[in-house]
């Protein structure tokens, strides 16, 4: 007969870079339940919108998290442009573009090698992350941060990327796709690999629909929905197309940030082949008045920068949605009727970032 | 770009009505909101379906009751309960109730009215501050450099 237990998960645990809690109600080994619980180093940077102005909370709004810092500056500074209806030069727009697809290429690597060092794949963990110190350095290069860029400001980016480094770029990372070629391959392919993620942690194309998943997870369940369509930025000159996996398991939300990978490459490429001539900020005047929810596409999917400003310096609200967050209500779908051997491979294919989460 | 962002206001008591014609017509839940006014809360219910953003609004104070809309949509658990925790708002039947134990917060509710500074008022134009009217004694402060808002502790009211 079998015996129920409650099994804690986390907040510690060995696959958890960052703290989130389970509580896994099991029968023997299989997961019947799992009840989530978060907030274990939440920071209330939201709340820092009462002493921070506008233009200095791009930077506060960058350190929400180490992995998307970029794409959230960039959120947050595109909310605030378009209650001000500043509109933003075109190299500036392309910039942009650039540095997320970066930011993107560089959290799917190391996607790649945590979700490695999950299944006991040490080796593929440091080549994962070898290959992602050569995205780093481009971003260093071109930044002077690795983690925080810094570039985003209210009306534009800090710096320009000339013509010859863009080409330089383009050189580096196309000669790169051997590297991750290789590399990915092993997702892909291996045995061993599929063996511990096919047909794990399953989430129906209808639940992930229901449940509010976003990026790769919906559309690794068969769901073209990704907010780069929405044309934001120079997204709208670019030729971009949702990846889309079907079968909805841990190998499919891996084949999916795979072949993301390569399509950042592609974006990247696409950017610096058009982006214009011209400057890359414009003056900023006056303070906001209104309010705009800003949707762009993170490296784990959705994220949205709600800002209201009622005409002083200080915003009256900025709130952020993270991916992660709208993703736990399928991850605890995916846990039940899990073994629980099988829990850090499903936590880690939804990609969690709790940093984004206890923003 | 700007994208187009239909925001409908509505009373509480029909909010669950709306969702659930959303809900029917193939929306997804994206997110729930609140940000605090001077006297009362706005909530933000925000929906998609094909890249078409919509939010249903309703204002409500701080005494008052929120239906849950996790019968509808399973996912505003998460939404509902942080709202109930950072915010103090009674929402009832929540599928998954914590509560108040969702989140861990050094104070109490700390986006609540009592939590949180009033914004400031917008700065008179320059002239009419200096200028009083003939006959009329000056009685405003002189213009001094905006404080940084700092939170208040103690109600106001």
């Amino acid at each position: 007969m079998a015996r129920t237990n409650v099994i804690p998960f986390g907040p510690q645990h060995p696959v958890l870079p960052e703290p989130i809690h389970f509580e896994l109600i099991t029968d023997d080994e299989l997961i019947v339940d799992a009840i989530p619980s978060i907030s274990f180093v939440h920071r209330g940077l939201e709340k820092l919108v009462e002493k921070r102005d506008f233009i200095d909370f791009a930077y506060v709004a960058e350190r929400i998290c180490g992995l998307c810092s970029f794409m959230h500056s960039m959120g947050y500074c595109q909310a605030v442009e378009n209650i001000m209806a500043i509109e933003v030069p075109e190299r500036c727009q392309y910039l942009r573009v650039i540095w997320a697809e970066l930011g993107r290429l560089h959290s799917h690597i190391f996607w790649l090698g945590v979700a490695a060092d999950a299944f006991g794949f040490e080796s593929l963990f440091m080549q994962s992350l070898r290959v992602r110190e050569k995205v780093l350095d481009i971003i260093e290069e071109t930044t002077g941060g690795r983690v925080i860029f810094g570039m985003n400001k209210v009306g534009g980016v800090k710096r320009d990327i000339d013509a010859e480094t863009l080409k330089g770029i383009v050189g580096r990372l196309t000669s790169m796709k051997n590297i991750l070629e290789e590399l990915t391959s092993i997702f892909v392919d291996d045995y061993s690999v599929k063996h511990r993620l096919v047909g794990v942690g399953y989430i129906s194309r209808d639940d992930a629909y229901r449940l509010g998943c976003v990026g790769p997870m919906l559309r690794a369940s068969g769901y073209a929905i990704d907010m780069r369509k929405i044309g934001y930025a120079a997204y709208k000159h670019l030729d971009v197309e949702p990846v889309v996996e079907t079968s909805g398991d841990c190998h499919a939300r891996c084949l999916v940030r795979v072949r993301e990978i390569f399509q950042s490459i592609d974006l990247i490429r696409q950017a610096a082949e058009k982006i214009p001539e011209g400057p890359v900020e414009v003056k900023v005047k006056g303070t906001p008045d209104g309010e705009y929810f800003s949707r762009i596409e993170q490296p784990r999917g959705e994220v949205i920068h709600y800002v209201k400003a009622n005409g002083t310096k200080y915003l009256q609200r900025f709130r952020v949605r993270t991916p992660t967050f709208s993703n736990i209500p399928a991850m605890i779908t995916a846990l039940k009727g899990s073994q629980v051997a099988d829990v850090p491979n499903i936590i880690l294919t939804i990609d969690p970032c709790i940093s984004c989460t206890e923003r | 770009m700007s994208e187009p962002q239909e925001i409908i206001a509505l009373e509480n008591n029909a909010l669950l009505g709306a969702v659930a014609d959303l809900f029917a017509q193939g929306f997804r839940l994206v997110q729930i909101g609140c940000t605090t006014l001077e006297n009362a809360y706005e909530l933000n219910y925000s929906f998609d379906k094909d890249y078409q953003f919509k939010n249903l609004r309703i204002t409500v104070q701080p005494e008052d009751e929120i239906q849950s809309i996790s019968v509808i949509y399973p996912n505003a658990f998460l939404y509902e309960n942080e709202i109930h925790d950072l915010f103090g708002l009674h929402i009832k039947n929540i599928s998954v109730d914590y509560k108040g134990a969702f989140y861990r917060t050094a104070i109490k509710t700390p986006f609540s009215i009592e939590n949180l500074p009033k914004p400031e008022a917008p700065k008179q134009p320059q002239d009419a501050a200096k200028q009083p009217a003939a006959g009329q004694q000056q009685t405003e402060a002189p213009e001094q450099q905006p404080e940084i808002p700092r939170p208040q502790k103690e109600t106001t009211e």
